[in-house]
């Protein structure tokens, strides 16, 4: 990867150009269009080349993991601005801060971005208490920004009314980070209900529809918002029952906290029809009562995220301490906090996993040497700190609740931030991955 | 009449325009017209494009509609993770 950047002396970005040689084995299907895409996403440029290969390999086949080319390119891009910022004497975050997008501006892949939180994000770092921790000998701090967009897909959702009044919501983008509470949770508010009356399940195309998988940062967004709907379409159905049973006009009855309410003095007075009572009595006043939607979701809202990281670098044996680490990404709106923390912790983890240790290891017959998880090392619980999240908030208006994709994003920046933190504290700027002590020590010695 | 802008690679295919006007009130309309006023174009949008819209990706919708107030693009086509 080969990245130029114009930097006026006070940080702000004057241009930029990327030309990135990605290989993703034996046929085409590199994400070098995904790194281009994401690498200049931050930063308003007013002027930006992006030039990309594809490069056929007799390697394995690469296929999408988590944001496919992002991190790449942010390792490449964030590294030289970190660069840059430092050479020029200036903060690495504050030329974040001058050059950063916001809405209404052009984004570096071409159309205009809508309401995004990339500054909220910026002043959340900032304002955190990590960034002032005073640093040690052989320790230093990195940050990077990264990027990743959101996807709506091919989307069935249905959900039934248990005549006890609880609710069966049925989605088919199988929960691999806390969906399924999300979508819980979304439903319960919809109808004014408690969480625990929601059950969310995943089931199979035959008994939904056609789903597309959980992917590109969708599913609470996706299946969220078709589930959103489909509840709108049983509160509806709930408010014309109770408008039979009160012999009055449906529009005359309005839904909240759980039950239909005449919808003001006008319409008479009638005690609350709650949804138990709506759906214990379903089979006499008209049968089953659930809502169904499908559709290609529109109104997805992409995601910034920045990343802060303190290292200590062992100058005897080139080993990388992850001392603390800070992921403050915009989730729109976080449905189940939790969950989006999770999101963002796994994010980092699998980065720093990238930045450190993972790679393929090729023997000089060219068979891989590591094909394995004992071989092939991740990080472990053991390898990391508590890794600190802040969740930025700036809703996404093209979501009934906000919902942003955060899935992908948190993997971006970590490969950059931890490059700029050893470079920190080593005075080493290492450009290839993974950062290894072997690759440290031989730097340090002035050998690489 | 709508104005599409298409990443600096197709250039090759529209006589060097990256702007290019169709007549067309619905996405499918606009892909079908680019292709008519540039063959070329047509097996790269056979395998896939994004379509953006005021900048918002679609995933789908070739019956949205399209005006001349809209801002759109084609992008290649963006694969999640």
């Amino acid at each position: 990867m080969d990245v130029t950047l114009g930097m006026k002396s006070d940080g702000t970005l004057t241009a930029a150009r990327a030309e990135f040689r990605m290989q993703g084995g034996a046929f085409p299907g590199a994400p070098v269009d995904m790194a281009l895409f994401c690498c200049f996403a931050p930063y308003h440029i007013p002027a930006i080349h992006h030039l990309g290969y594809d490069v056929l390999a007799n390697r394995p086949k690469c296929a999408a993991y988590r944001a496919p080319g992002s991190p790449m390119g942010a390792f490449a891009v964030e590294s030289l601005i970190d660069e840059m910022a430092r050479e020029l004497g200036l903060d690495p975050l504050a030329v974040r801060r001058t050059n950063a997008v916001r809405e209404g501006m052009k984004a570096s892949y071409g159309p205009t971005f809508a309401r995004i939180g990339l500054e909220e994000v910026l002043d959340a770092v900032s304002a955190h208490p990590n960034l002032q921790v005073p640093l040690g000998p052989n320790q230093g701090r990195g940050i990077a920004t990264g990027y990743w967009f959101n996807h709506g897909g091919e989307t069935s959702v249905s959900m039934a009314i248990g005549e006890d009044g609880t609710v069966q919501v049925s989605v088919g983008t199988p929960d691999i980070g806390g969906s399924r509470a999300s979508i819980g949770l979304m439903v319960a508010e919809t109808l004014g209900i408690p969480y625990e009356d929601v059950r969310v399940n995943v089931v199979e195309t035959g008994a939904l529809g056609v789903n597309e998988p959980t992917h590109g940062s969708r599913a609470t967004f996706a299946s969220g918002k078709a589930a959103v709907v489909a509840t709108g379409q049983a509160i509806r159905e709930m408010c014309r029952r109770a408008a039979a049973a009160w012999d009055i006009d449906p529009e005359a009855v309005t839904w909240r906290d759980g039950a239909a309410h005449p919808a003001g003095e006008n319409a008479g007075r009638f005690e609350p029809m709650t949804i138990a009572e709506i759906g214990a009595s379903m089979g006499k006043t008209g049968g089953p009562i659930s809502g169904h939607h499908e559709a290609t979701p529109d109104g997805v809202g992409a995601s910034f995220g920045t990343h802060v990281v303190d290292v200590e670098v062992d100058p005897e044996t080139g080993r990388t301490t992850v001392l603390r680490y800070l992921v403050v990404q915009d989730a729109g709106r976080a449905i189940h906090p939790s969950y989006v923390e999770g999101q963002y912790q796994g994010g980092a983890a699998q980065g720093i996993g990238w930045a450190l240790n993972e790679e393929y290891v090729y023997g000089e017959d060219g068979r891989l040497q590591n094909p394995i998880f004992l071989d092939y090392r991740v990080p472990v619980a053991s390898d990391l700190p508590m890794i600190d999240t802040v969740i930025v908030e700036v809703p996404n208006p093209g979501h009934p609740y906000g919902v942003r994709g955060v899935g992908e994003t948190g993997i971006t920046p970590p490969l950059p931030a931890i490059a700029n933190a050893i470079h920190a504290a080593t005075g080493k700027r290492i450009r290839h991955l993974p950062i290894t002590p072997a690759k440290i020590i031989k730097a340090m010695q002035g050998r690489g | 009449m709508v104005e599409v802008h298409l990443w600096s690679g197709l250039r090759r295919f529209t006589d060097g325009a990256l702007v290019v006007p169709v007549e067309a009130e619905t996405v499918g309309q606009m892909l079908d017209a680019l292709v008519r006023a540039h063959p070329g174009l047509k097996p790269v949008i056979d395998a896939g494009v994004s379509v953006v819209i005021d900048g918002e990706v679609l995933t789908g919708g070739l019956h949205r509609a399209v005006t001349a107030q809209n801002e759109i693009y084609l992008m290649q086509r963006i694969k999640g993770g």
